[in-house]
């Protein structure tokens, strides 16, 4: 059992403000990942929770207990850095075996346990090299089999995959899902790439300036963006934004059509739609195509539709060209609405 | 066309660069090592080859200038005395310079690089303008000619040097290391003692040799502060002054070569206190 409880947890480095009032429960075995651009603050967030920053003001559980009064070793956590930090004078069969030695383990027991997590991280046959011996993926493997070996409540993972090539940070993004999902263990992972965060996650916070703007399912924050920073930031390409005027209760104009939308007793809001939930058609919002990219699976069509850039991703089949003049039909149930004075959506 | 190439040989800019890189290195090289041999030749030749002219350039391995010094009286307790000194100098510049290295490359604070700077400008003050009153200042607190009292100036002396070097070395050490070996169980002290000193070891013990060679050399502090416990420099300064050429030059010799030896061992990690690559 390792629920993490944040409460209004903000922090601020001399004049600069990096986290405002952050609030999160993190569920047992629930494995939570912190996106955002960088300088957001999840890297804070995190180093917080680890004990290796101090939160100008708030509280911070793990397991029932509070803990942020305490130092990085009492707080049952591990943790993976982006550098990976295996110590150079050590073998890796020393660095597995760090925090259990610190922890006064007999030595049967060390040997037994760096042996379990080295087979699992598939490192056996490199336990007597030193790190300078090692390649990037391989140190990475020792930086996770060393914290995996602690058997900790709550890893904490700061973007460990940002400095391995991109084949390999696929490979290892698989292997993590499934050996963290095994050791039932509950996981923070910070990241900026919201693939890596789409597929990892169970729950993802969307950080930006210091604050999560929303904290929800993969799915549903790429379903159900809460806010238009997320609607802009998930996605590739990211979300679409038409300006709809008010048109009598409930109807709204966007690019020339008439849709169907929200009673809200304001002017303009925002109507957005995914680059994938629009589909070809007789009538529908007018775009004017200005580039067309074939990516063999889709085509990606960038248009002006009324007068802003919006891309769509359209049947490869289509044969187009920039100039043609096209019309989007939006998939009805996929069209969210946003408020453009609170940037909120509007349900 | 032979002569054409020749004079585009002669022409080429890059060939034209090359010959001043090797002649400036040839030069510094000749700079450092001329004298260093004409020091060894006289040392190892007889007092008559010494005077006498003209000179041969091949030692004859004469080792008499050598031998009188290992006979003469009063050289073993100062040489005793050295090295206690360097001794002293050497532990109490890295007990006091390494915590400092430690902090100003790990820590922020206000005035840091004001206080980076002031470390270097001890060595401003010229230590003749503070030996006379450094000396009535012993006198009156009974440290004068003692092997402590001089430590004690050696190692104001060596603690800049101490500093910027464990400074650069800490620095060396990436933060993550630190906070790696706290998140598995260590404290702030476990993780030093089992991470960041085994690392920084070499270093350190290069750190050390250099204060050993610093207050090695030192004379004049120790020609003004001590009287009966003369350091090795202090007592041949004190004595080769009148004493003929071919001793001179052995007594110079004595004590070049420890020095030179110490310094070499330790070059590296010099380097890297001037920014300069450690590799």
């Amino acid at each position: 059992m390792a629920q993490i409880i944040i409460k209004n947890v903000a922090k601020k480095f001399d004049t600069y403000q990096a986290l405002y009032d952050i609030n999160l429960d993190i569920k047992d075995q629930e494995f939570m990942v912190l996106l955002g651009a960088s300088g957001c603050g999840k890297t804070t967030l995190l180093r917080i929770i680890a004990g290796l920053e101090t939160a100008s003001s708030g509280e911070v559980w793990i397991n029932n207990r509070r803990v942020d009064h305490l130092p990085p070793k009492d707080r049952g956590i591990a943790m993976v850095f982006q550098n990976y930090a295996v110590f150079p004078h050590l073998t890796v069969f020393e660095n597995i075996g760090f925090g259990l030695r610190m922890q006064k383990l007999p030595d049967a027991e060390v040997t037994r346990r760096v042996q379990k997590t080295a087979a699992l991280m598939h490192i056996e046959q490199l336990l007597k090299r030193y790190s300078g011996e090692l390649s990037g993926g391989q140190r990475q493997r020792v930086a996770v089999a060393r914290a995996l070996a602690m058997e900790p409540d709550v890893i904490l993972m700061d973007e460990p995959l940002s400095n391995l090539d991109a084949l390999l940070r696929l490979e290892m993004r698989t292997e993590l899902k499934g050996i963290l999902a095994e050791s039932k263990t509950t996981a923070i992972y910070v990241t900026h790439d919201q693939v890596e965060a789409m597929s990892l996650a169970d729950r993802i916070s969307v950080m930006n300036q210091g604050k999560i703007i929303q904290a929800s399912s993969p799915i549903d924050i790429y379903r159900n963006p809460a806010a238009e920073f997320v609607a802009g930031f998930i996605g590739n390409p990211p979300m679409n934004f038409v300006t709809a005027t008010a048109q009598g209760p409930g109807k709204w104009l966007v690019a020339g059509q008439v849709i169907s939308g929200p009673q809200r007793q304001v002017e303009t809001l925002k109507f957005a739609i995914r680059p994938e939930d629009v589909t070809v058609s007789d009538q529908g919002l007018e775009a004017f195509v200005k580039v067309v990219e074939p990516l063999g699976a889709h085509l990606q069509v960038t248009c002006l539709v009324d007068g802003k850039l919006f891309r769509a991703l359209l049947n490869s089949e289509l044969i187009l060209k920039p100039g043609d003049v096209l019309h989007f039909e939006p998939m009805s149930n996929r069209v969210r609405w946003f408020d453009p004075s609170t940037t909120l959506a509007v349900v | 066309m032979t002569t054409k190439v020749a004079v585009e040989r002669l022409t080429d800019p890059r060939k034209t660069g090359q010959r001043v890189y090797y002649t400036g290195v040839f030069l510094l090289c000749a700079w450092v090592i001329v004298p260093l041999y004409f020091l060894f030749l006289n040392t190892v030749s007889s007092a008559e080859a010494v005077n006498g002219f003209p000179k041969s350039f091949l030692p004859e391995f004469n080792l008499d200038s050598l031998k009188f010094f290992a006979g003469f009286d009063g050289m073993v307790s100062a040489l005793a005395n050295s090295v206690y000194v360097a001794g002293i100098t050497m532990i109490l510049s890295i007990t006091i310079g390494a915590p400092a290295g430690y902090a100003l490359s790990r820590f922020d604070f206000k005035g840091k690089e004001l206080f980076r700077a002031l470390i270097l400008l001890t060595r401003a003050f010229p230590l003749p303008l503070l030996a006379l009153p450094l000396a009535v200042l012993f006198i009156r607190i009974g440290l004068d000619d003692t092997i402590f009292g001089l430590a004690l100036v050696h190692t104001t002396l060596a603690v800049p040097f101490a500093v910027l070097i464990t400074f650069s070395l800490f620095s060396g050490i990436p933060i993550e290391l630190e906070e790696a070996a706290w998140t598995l169980g260590c404290s702030r002290f476990t993780a030093f003692t089992k991470v960041v000193f085994p690392l920084i070891l070499p270093g350190i013990t290069a750190s050390a040799i250099f204060a050993f060679v610093i207050s090695w050399n030192e004379v004049f502090a120790a020609a003004v502060l001590t009287i009966e416990n003369r350091t090795l420099t202090a007592f041949l300064l004190q004595n080769l002054d009148t004493a003929p050429m071919h001793l001179k030059f052995a007594g110079g010799f004595i004590l070049v070569v420890p020095a030179l030896v110490f310094i070499f061992a330790v070059r590296k990690y010099l380097f890297s206190m001037w920014g300069i690559a450690n590799r």
